[in-house]
């Protein structure tokens, strides 16, 4: 992938990151958010993970947050109003972030794969890599019992959820 | 870096932007203002009426006796265009004004991306007829129309009135309940093509007969015979989601007028309510195909070679492969072009459902067909091969 | 008092819907078929074919004024259908008949005659208030014009449209 396109989508990513907690209409903020899915997406595409940009696209941008703004709209949220800013919340924030950067910093250092460069889009024109085939193949075959496990783990809480919206409220 | 210089590279380039332009601006776009001037005089026919009959171009303008009369009303399209820019562009006061400006792009960009992927003919002198062949057509298909949902929501809810915004509440539920369906009816084709790259799929039914005419290559087989019952299944569940999708009758909740007024772009006028109305019929297009692609064979004529001149009856190989990849590109238009007439057929035969019988369809008929299809499709295929 | 609708038992065929869509589809599309086979003839191609042969007698177009046999206006300036007018679009001017003229004996005449076919509704009631059968509704429907001038029909054109009504009541003919 060209570094240029790599810069832009990173920082079109982070920027709409920081914006949707910068944001104070909550549609504005959920849509920065799918922005920022849509730049993670193009991320992806820069790493020939077609399948997951794709399915990053199809989860998250189009169902995931179309329900959220769906709920957000439904509940009719207001702008928040301005508060006093807080202080030590705002100090202690950005110790938080600092420290995980600082964590994720120390980790990709010692991680000798980080140190490669990005492979190259173009270097694969030609040859398909055939990443649906590798994804399937890995979960079904690898990952296979965890995969089941969380399909099941997903199947319990939705007839949860049925079981709790149709309980009858004394 | 080298190969962002290099000749294949500029040539690539190139070719996507001419394929781009070609698609859009000379096919897409006129069909797309064509199948309006079809939905009217259709729906004219259908009901015993004639329709837009007349507008013609004025011949008196350059020196002619009269309007031209033998245009049957081909102009009208035209002349819709040119009503639509000249009309007053009212933005009401009430409305979230930035919003309420990029909502319509948003509506119309996705329906024109998701044409991107679609093989629309095979190949003219060596380049191949799709403007990105990635090999996750069909899901990319999906996301991108799948995204397109934003722009009636915020249309809806910029609006800040109660029509639109019923209207942008019952699209989001439609769309997110059907699109479950839709990729659900679409994966017997995926598992049987072997593949989710949309050049692939037609690459299969050419030589394995169309999904929807297994024996279109010659070939009978019993274990062709006994995958189209789930084929035929998929399709019907495919193309209804399908209808569910672009928002068309019977599915039109979002902008019913006995209802909603005009449901979502109420509040629009001038070009924004034109821009939905194109990324409406551009999704129908888009729409529809991806179901040409997917079962009826995409640009493929049983007997006719591709745009190298091979395949197809023999004697036809030694005429040019320019001429085949142009009959190629034809046929898969001819092709949409039916489809479009079933979508505008359909639309004025059936009455709108009630909502309740849409998610009710859509979650407890559409989405279960789907998921079962897909049982009986892998089985047939485990017991077949 | 509640009424309840029995619900039809539905079949299976029905249950399913498809059936009942494509017997929709195609009784459309057998419309379709008919009308471009032009077995269909309901409509007409207006400024091309017009309805007029099949006009009915009393059918009410444009008001207009009449004469009589005698070359006689038959108007004689009561203004009632001024009066009854709902939108008020007559408007007369009365004058005297000259003392040497054959109708002097009719005393009146309009001088001028205007009717507004902006605001004409074509409700006859002027037809059926006039004691003199001097107005009546005509055929014409297509009264068209591009500025509003040409909208008010005047004394001239009144008569143009009206034109000679034979066979009417003759009060005003001399004593035999
Ligand atoms: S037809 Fe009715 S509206 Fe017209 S001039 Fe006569 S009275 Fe007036
Ligand atoms: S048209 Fe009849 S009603 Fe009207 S002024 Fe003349 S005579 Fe009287």
């Amino acid at each position: 992938m060209s570094p240029i396109l790599f810069y832009l989508f990173a920082a079109l990513t982070v920027c709409f990151g920081i914006a949707v907690v910068a944001n104070r209409n909550p549609v504005a903020s959920a849509l920065c958010l799918v922005v920022s899915f849509l730049g993670l997406a193009a991320l992806f595409v820069g790493l020939d993970a077609y399948f997951i940009a794709v399915i990053q696209v199809l989860v998250y941008a189009g169902a995931v947050m179309v329900l959220f703004l769906f709920i957000i709209m439904l509940l009719d949220l207001k702008a928040e109003t301005r508060r006093k800013p807080n202080l030590p919340a705002y100090v202690g924030g950005g110790l938080v972030a600092l420290a995980f950067i600082a964590q994720l910093w120390l980790v990709l250092e010692r991680y000798s794969a980080a140190h490669q460069p990005f492979p190259t889009m173009w270097a694969s024109e030609g040859k398909s890599i055939d990443d649906v085939t590798n994804v399937g193949t890995t979960l079904f075959s690898v990952h296979n019992l965890p995969f089941q496990v969380i399909g099941v783990l997903i199947l319990v809480a939705t007839i949860g959820v049925v079981v709790l919206s149709k309980r009858e409220l004394k | 870096m080298d190969y962002l210089y290099s000749t294949d590279f500029l040539f690539l380039v190139g070719t996507s932007l001419a394929k781009t332009i070609f698609l859009i601006f000379l096919v897409v776009l006129p069909m797309v203002s064509y199948t309006v001037y079809a939905e009217r005089r259709v729906s004219a026919l259908i009901q015993d009426r004639v329709g837009p009959n007349r507008t013609g171009f004025p011949l008196s303008l350059i020196g002619g006796k009269d309007w031209s009369p033998f245009l049957g009303g081909l102009g009208q399209p035209i002349a819709d265009a040119v009503k639509f820019l000249l009309k007053e562009d009212f933005v009401p006061a009430h409305v979230n004004k930035f919003y309420f400006w990029i909502a319509p792009t948003l509506s119309m960009m996705p329906a024109i991306v998701t044409l991107a992927v679609i093989p629309f003919g095979s190949t003219i002198l060596g380049v191949p007829m799709v403007v990105a062949n990635i090999n996750v057509g069909v899901l990319f298909m999906f996301a991108i129309s799948s995204v397109s949902v934003y722009g009636i929501v915020l249309a809806g809810w910029s609006s800040n009135s109660k029509y639109p915004f019923l209207g942008g509440i019952r699209s989001t539920s439609q769309m997110i309940s059907y699109e479950l369906g839709m990729g659900l009816s679409a994966v017997p084709v995926l598992l049987i093509a072997g593949s989710t790259s949309l050049p692939q799929i037609v690459e299969y039914q050419i030589h394995n007969g169309w999904m929807m005419l297994p024996y279109s290559n010659g070939h009978l087989g019993w274990g062709k015979t006994l995958l189209w019952i789930p084929i035929i299944i998929s399709f019907v569940t495919f193309t209804i989601s399908m209808f569910a999708e672009t928002n068309r009758l019977p599915f039109d909740l979002p902008e019913s007028e006995t209802e909603l007024v005009a449901g979502y772009h109420t509040e629009y006028s001038s070009m924004k309510f034109a821009l939905f109305f194109l990324g409406e019929y551009t999704a129908m297009i888009a729409g529809s195909a991806l179901i040409v692609v997917l079962y009826l064979g995409g640009y493929h004529v049983p007997g006719i070679p591709n745009g190298d001149a091979q395949g197809g009856i023999p004697i036809l190989r030694h005429v040019p492969g320019l001429i085949w990849g142009i009959v190629n590109i034809t046929a898969f238009f001819a092709k949409v072009a039916a489809l479009l007439f079933v979508f505008i057929w359909v639309r004025w035969t059936l009455p709108r459902f009630r909502y309740d019988q849409l998610m009710k369809l859509g979650w407890l008929y559409i989405f279960e067909i789907a998921l079962v299809n897909i049982f009986l499709t892998a089985g047939i295929l485990a017991c077949t091969h | 008092m509640a009424y309840v609708v029995p619900r039809p038992n539905l079949t299976w065929k029905e249950k399913i819907y498809l059936p009942s869509i494509v017997a929709g589809l195609a009784i459309t599309i057998k419309h379709l078929k008919r009308m471009l086979k032009g077995e269909t003839k309901v409509v007409m191609q207006y400024p091309e074919e017009k309805w007029d042969a099949h006009m009915p007698e009393h059918y009410r177009g444009a008001p207009t004024l009449v004469k009589d046999e005698h070359d006689r206006e038959r108007c004689v300036a009561c203004q009632l259908c001024e009066f009854i007018c709902p939108p008020r679009a007559i408007t007369i001017t009365p004058e005297e008949i000259p003392a040497e003229s054959k109708f002097a004996k009719v005393e009146k005449r309009p001088k001028e005659f205007e009717i507004d076919m902006i605001r004409c509704i074509y409700c006859g009631l002027c037809e059926e208030v006039c004691p003199e059968q001097a107005i009546f509704l005509r055929k014409d429907y297509a009264i068209t014009g591009t500025t509003r001038a040409e909208m008010k029909h005047d004394k001239a054109k009144l008569y143009e449209l009206g034109g000679v009504m034979k066979g009417l009541v003759h009060k005003w003919n001399p004593k035999k």
